[in-house]
């Protein structure tokens, strides 16, 4: 029961300190934006296509046609964005010196780590959250299913936690705050375009680099297929991300 | 209360602190002096949990802070040299987010906020962002910070760093009215502060625990011998070599004031005699009072002897223990 509330301590601090600065907000504005724009994008070329296709006297699927391809390119921004949110998590705390308030607090490691990835995480879920007025004008004027949406933004919602894991582990590896930013954004780019490389090597080296990218396990989700084996993919990668950032804080005490 | 028992520290190869211990009592005030470098704050960082000892262990309360670190942590209070302030929080704010991680009950938060809003005099800025905070309230709601809990025991590196004389002054009275409840451990390199606010000091150089005791019998025992200040209207006679035929003196010098300052061996108390000579021979006795080391004169000669050792053999050798204390172990 203590620990929950240490967590949730440590979470709202980090939640209230994105919207004490304009931070969260421009985030979450920007987000919005770009989401919007992609959003008019696809929707614009899909009003087309379906009239084209009514023509025929055929009919094309909002959900495969429109929602996938907008929930992909929402991933792209993600990529971009999530830096932002973990680069100054740690970085900041160790430059200002509260660091030293939460370790001499009667806190664990992992209940510093978890307050500040689900901090980290509500603000995504509030980005996230915004963007669902999109889709609800969809909801309004057409007629998708609601179920490969929500399976849509759970994966967005794990791909962001993979994001967030991976940041948190590499602010915590730093002071500067834009050492931080830059790493993680290299680092998540790597991880995004890994299996571009896959079709220049062997078979069995290509399964793996299939199997690290970060993007090829979204695509399922996209199109609205809830397969345990992604969803064990990001739970994993979340969780070795943290279990790595608890390690590099811990093995920060002992080098001082 | 407090324990450390054999704490060395190494970063790499650098040794910050070597074998160091001292016991603190429950409800004692512990000055720990040193120049800037000389271990405090390391030291400090291992008492509070916040780092590991290479060797050695610490207690707070019976706790091993590394074995039990949370429990050890419930009872720390720890005001690190720079105020670990949030920027972007609220005076109240900030402490109420301290009080949630420190593990204060909460339904106590909202009162423990208040009264140690009060006590550390900060209440009227309760609503300001830490950030516009001058450089005395930063330090002060440092100190409320490390008090929300009500903990057992309080270190405080520097608590008097950066302060005006007056907020200086404020300062050494509320960590003296803390003492009793709390026990206490505080940093400092200015001496005087020590002789105000501590019952007892530790002065540690280069890692190494150098002398502890008193502030005034570390000022004694120092000395090396006992000093008395004596003046006299020695109605044209020569005083000096008279005094210097007293049992016990071993060296009387001539101070620019017109008195004497006289010398004798340890332990030895030479005022009766002195006293008595200058009545027997019909002079008059203007003054006669003991003369003591300040703390400023103890220091310097505690941390330069170390210095001493340390040049004689060779920078690679551990210098040995300061000769001139004896006892380490309070």
């Amino acid at each position: 029961m203590d620990s929950v509330r240490n967590v949730l301590a440590i979470a709202g601090k980090e939640l209230r300190s994105y919207f004490a600065s304009p931070m969260g907000y421009i985030l979450i504005g920007l987000f919005a934006l770009l989401f919007g724009a992609f959003f008019r994008v696809y929707l614009t070329g899909f009003a087309q296509r379906s009239q084209q296709m009514a023509m025929g006297g055929g009919n094309i699927n909002v959900n495969e046609w429109m929602i996938s391809g907008v929930l992909h390119n929402a991933a792209i921004i993600i990529l971009f964005i999530m830096p932002m949110i973990t680069m100054r998590t740690y970085a900041e705390e160790k430059r200002s010196g509260t660091m030293e308030l939460l370790l001499t607090s009667p806190l664990t490691d992992v209940q510093i780590i978890l307050g500040k990835f689900l901090g980290a995480m509500g603000l995504f879920a509030a980005m996230l959250v915004v963007t669902a007025i999109d889709i609800a004008i969809l909801f309004r004027l057409g007629n998708p299913e609601w179920k490969p949406v929500v399976i849509g933004y759970l994966g967005l919602l794990l791909l962001g936690g993979c994001f967030l894991s991976l940041g948190l582990l590499i602010s915590s590896t730093t002071k500067n705050q834009i050492v931080a930013g830059v790493m993680t954004f290299g680092v998540f780019l790597l991880l995004w375009i890994v299996n571009w490389f896959a079709d220049s090597v062997g078979p069995t080296t290509r399964e793996v680099l299939n199997y690290l990218s970060i993007t090829a396990h979204l695509e399922d989700f996209t199109r609205g297929i809830l397969d345990t084996k992604h969803i064990v993919y990001y739970l994993s990668f979340i969780t070795f991300g943290l279990f790595l950032t608890a390690k590099s804080v811990d093995s920060e005490r002992w080098r001082g | 209360m407090i324990e450390v028992q054999h704490v060395t520290k190494k970063y790499g190869r650098v040794t910050a602190v070597d074998d160091v211990s001292f016991r603190v009592e429950r409800g004692e005030i512990l000055g720990f002096l040193g120049p800037n470098g000389a271990g405090k704050t390391t030291t400090m960082r291992i008492l509070t949990g916040y780092m590991p000892a290479t060797e050695g262990k610490a207690l707070v309360a019976g706790y091993d802070v590394f074995t039990h670190p949370i429990e050890a942590k419930k009872r720390t209070g720890y005001l690190p040299e720079a105020p670990p302030l949030y920027p972007d929080m609220t005076v109240r704010e900030y402490l109420d987010f301290v009080a949630r991680i420190k593990g204060v009950p909460p339904a106590d938060r909202k009162t423990r906020v208040t009264s140690v809003m009060q006590r550390t005099r900060v209440a009227d800025m309760a609503d300001r962002h830490c950030s516009k905070l001058s450089k005395g309230y930063k330090q002060r709601v440092g100190l409320a910070q490390a008090l929300i809990h009500n903990p057992e025991v309080l270190i405080l590196d520097e608590p008097t760093a950066g302060l005006d004389p007056k907020q200086i002054i404020e300062t050494r009275e509320l960590i003296r009215g803390l003492a009793g409840d709390h026990t206490i451990v505080l940093s400092t390199h200015i001496l005087p502060e020590v002789a105000q606010t501590c019952q007892r000091v530790v002065i540690i150089n280069n890692g190494r625990v150098v002398a502890v005791d008193t502030p005034e019998n570390l000022t004694a025992r120092l000395a090396g011998s006992e000093t008395m200040y004596v003046q006299v209207d020695a109605l044209g006679e020569e005083a000096g070599p008279v005094l210097a035929t007293i049992a016990g003196v071993t060296r009387v010098q001539a101070s620019a004031s017109g008195g004497f300052e006289i010398e004798s061996e340890r332990g030895t108390d030479v005022r009766r005699d002195i006293a008595k000579t200058v009545v027997t021979r019909g002079w008059g006795l203007l003054e006669l009072r003991p003369m003591r080391m300040s703390l400023e004169e103890v220091f310097l000669r505690v941390t330069t002897k170390e210095e001493e050792g340390k040049d004689t053999n060779g920078p690679d050798s551990t210098p040995a223990p300061s000769p001139v204390i004896g006892s380490v172990n309070g």
